[in-house]
């Protein structure tokens, strides 16, 4: 079976006026389907790097990414965003919901974006029920949701397509911890349930223990 | 099926910054009303203008080459009569040329009058008193019939006070002569220009001033179509071998004369395009600061999968929108616009709603939807251009 996402030697090098960043150095990985992944290291260690080319926002210097069956150095923008669209859900740390769309807007978004129904099936209230949205904070905007109600507008944003990876930077890291223990159960249980694959990454060494595995990386390198 | 939402975004976004964008909006409208009432008032000025001047269309001039008085200048006033004349061996052949059109040779020239205390100076006309009643329409009194008299124009006898009856003192040696009818008023004329004029018998001009010959022939051609074949017809036979006479038509000179209002008026609408380039300039800016504050925004769509031609489109929509919102109602408010223009520089708003004039209020829409789509390229480029990392991490 193929593995989720492969990386065979990838380094990233970020050429700066003060000379040149290894963001990521020689890295060689691969993640199998419906793992839960949590990726560590201190500020600067490239875990962003990583992720962000896991998510296709970024693409390696040298070295190849596969997602699946496909080698992303070899894409198109358009491509990646495509496979960003069908393949990839993104939740991050700050939320990061259309202000100008209500929360059950965001979480058609993607939906829409595709070209499918802009209505909210069954399907799309099943995902709201399974995030714990309720139905009443629908047409809210984001503003007006707390942060643990943001995050879970997200996460639907990021499941309307059902996509096979979810990549999670910091998902808990503006919330309380109670607030924060629910989204990781949320996590968890996707991924047990769904069979998702799902790439966290955390500064918090208490959520590594949600996840099958960590991996560890400084100055770009895996430790 | 995605483009409602980029739409949506657009709409909703320009709601959110109604002030800003209401602003931008003006800079529109101000620039489309600029451009049609410049352009309402160009059409009204040529159409005003044109109208008057029509009913000399069917006029040709014939004066002799070089020397002679100027078009429109009516008979010079320097002295009784040019150098160069028409002789009556040129008048014959043009006579010749016209047929079967009329042909009305003319002497001008000027002379001190008298009329009571008053002294002044009056164009004098010598022309055949048959001839008179084909080229001027009479107010009151008496065409000429015999070779005394004159007939003098309406300005002419408003400034003196003079009737039918009053008697005009003509040169140092005051020879009187008495008006026997008042013209109609003209306006201004390309053959002769009789408002403030007095028009005599070929006889009795001949015999005051013995002229060697008409210092103009004028040409009626009874049907505008043939206006080029008489002219022609003329040049032929007298401009063979050198060139003897110069022979404009008045439609010629109307044509130039709508030129050059033409031009005026593109002037005018230029100055009014300046306001629209400023509007253009503040789209732009309106623009940049809606990619600028959004662009983590961008950063977010990119990332669940909105292409970089839909970021392009979500922006572009909102420059379109405001450029086809302002154009919709500077092009309503054109009309009043217009109508002000109209009031204030020509006093005549009756051109308003004539077809060359209101071309103008979709010409201007369409420069306002082009200056708004202009302007609001580089920033819908420049957002869909933005690297979605960076723009995830902006604050």
């Amino acid at each position: 079976m193929t593995p989720a996402i492969r990386f065979l030697d990838v380094s990233k090098i970020y050429s700066l006026r003060s000379g040149d960043v290894t963001a990521l150095d020689n890295v060689t990985l691969s993640i199998e389907e419906g793992e839960f992944i949590a990726v560590m290291g201190p500020s600067g260690s490239g875990k962003s790097t990583l992720l962000n080319m896991m998510g296709c926002l970024d693409t390696p210097t040298k070295g190849q990414v596969f997602i699946g069956e496909r080698n992303i150095g070899e894409m198109t923008d358009d491509e990646l965003t495509m496979l960003r669209r069908e393949h990839l859900g993104f939740i991050f740390q700050q939320f990061n919901l259309i202000p100008l769309l209500s929360a059950i807007e965001n979480v058609r978004l993607p939906l829409i974006l595709k070209g499918g129904d802009p209505g909210c099936t069954d399907r799309c209230m099943n995902i709201l029920a399974e995030v714990g949205i309720e139905v009443d904070r629908l047409d809210h905007t984001p503003a007006e949701l707390s942060g643990g109600q943001q995050q879970r507008v997200a996460i639907a944003r990021a499941l309307i397509n059902d996509p096979e990876v979810l990549l999670a930077d910091e998902p808990t890291g503006n919330l309380d911890t109670k607030t924060g223990a629910q989204i990781m159960d949320l996590l968890v249980r996707l991924q047990k349930e769904e069979g998702k694959t799902i790439i966290m990454v955390t500064h918090d060494p208490t959520l590594s223990e949600y996840a099958d595995r960590v991996i560890r990386i400084v100055d770009g390198r895996i430790a | 099926m995605n483009r409602p939402i980029f739409f949506l975004f657009a709409i909703r976004n320009l709601r959110l910054h109604w002030l800003r964008s209401l602003l931008a909006m003006l800079g529109i409208i101000i620039g489309v009303v600029a451009i049609t009432s410049m352009g309402i008032l160009g059409s009204s000025l040529v159409l005003s203008i044109s109208e008057d001047l029509t009913t000399v269309g069917d006029t040709i001039v014939v004066v002799p080459h070089s020397g002679g008085s100027g078009m429109g200048g009516g008979p010079g006033g320097a002295g009784i009569s040019s150098d160069d004349t028409i002789t009556s061996r040129q008048l014959e052949r043009i006579t010749r040329a016209s047929v079967p059109h009329t042909v009305i040779p003319i002497y001008s020239g000027g002379e001190r009058i008298r009329i009571g205390a008053e002294t002044g100076f009056a164009p004098i006309y010598g022309m055949r008193t048959a001839d008179i009643p084909l080229l001027l329409e009479r107010e009151d009194g008496q065409y000429l019939r015999g070779s005394s008299g004159a007939m003098i124009g309406a300005l002419l006898a408003e400034t003196y006070s003079l009737k039918v009856g009053s008697r005009i003192l003509v040169g140092s040696d005051e020879q009187p002569v008495r008006v026997t009818g008042v013209l109609e008023e003209r306006g201004m004329g390309f053959d002769i220009n009789t408002d403030s004029a007095i028009v005599v018998s070929e006889r009795w001009y001949e015999n005051r001033y013995e002229p060697s010959g008409y210092d103009r022939v004028i040409v009626k051609v009874r049907d505008l179509e043939e206006i080029e074949a008489v002219k022609s017809s003329i040049e032929t036979s007298l401009n063979r071998r050198e060139t003897e006479v110069d022979v404009y038509d008045t439609r010629a000179i109307l044509a130039t004369i709508l030129e050059t209002f033409g031009r005026i008026s593109t002037f005018t609408i230029a100055i009014g395009g300046i306001s629209l380039i400023v509007a253009g300039v503040s789209i732009f800016n309106v623009m940049m600061m809606s990619v600028m504050e959004r662009y983590r925004e961008i950063g977010v769509l990119r990332s669940i999968g909105a292409l970089r031609r839909e970021i392009r489109r979500m922006f572009f929509y909102e420059s379109l929108l405001l450029g086809v919102a302002g154009s919709i109602i500077g092009g309503i408010l054109s009309v009043a616009g217009g109508y002000l223009a109209l009031l204030v520089m020509l006093e005549d708003t009756s051109y308003l709603l004539a077809p060359s004039s209101l071309i103008y209020i979709p010409i201007g829409m369409v420069f306002g939807v082009g200056t708004s789509i202009l302007s609001g390229l580089y920033p819908a480029w420049k957002a869909s251009e933005a690297d979605p990392i960076e723009a995830l991490r902006h604050e």
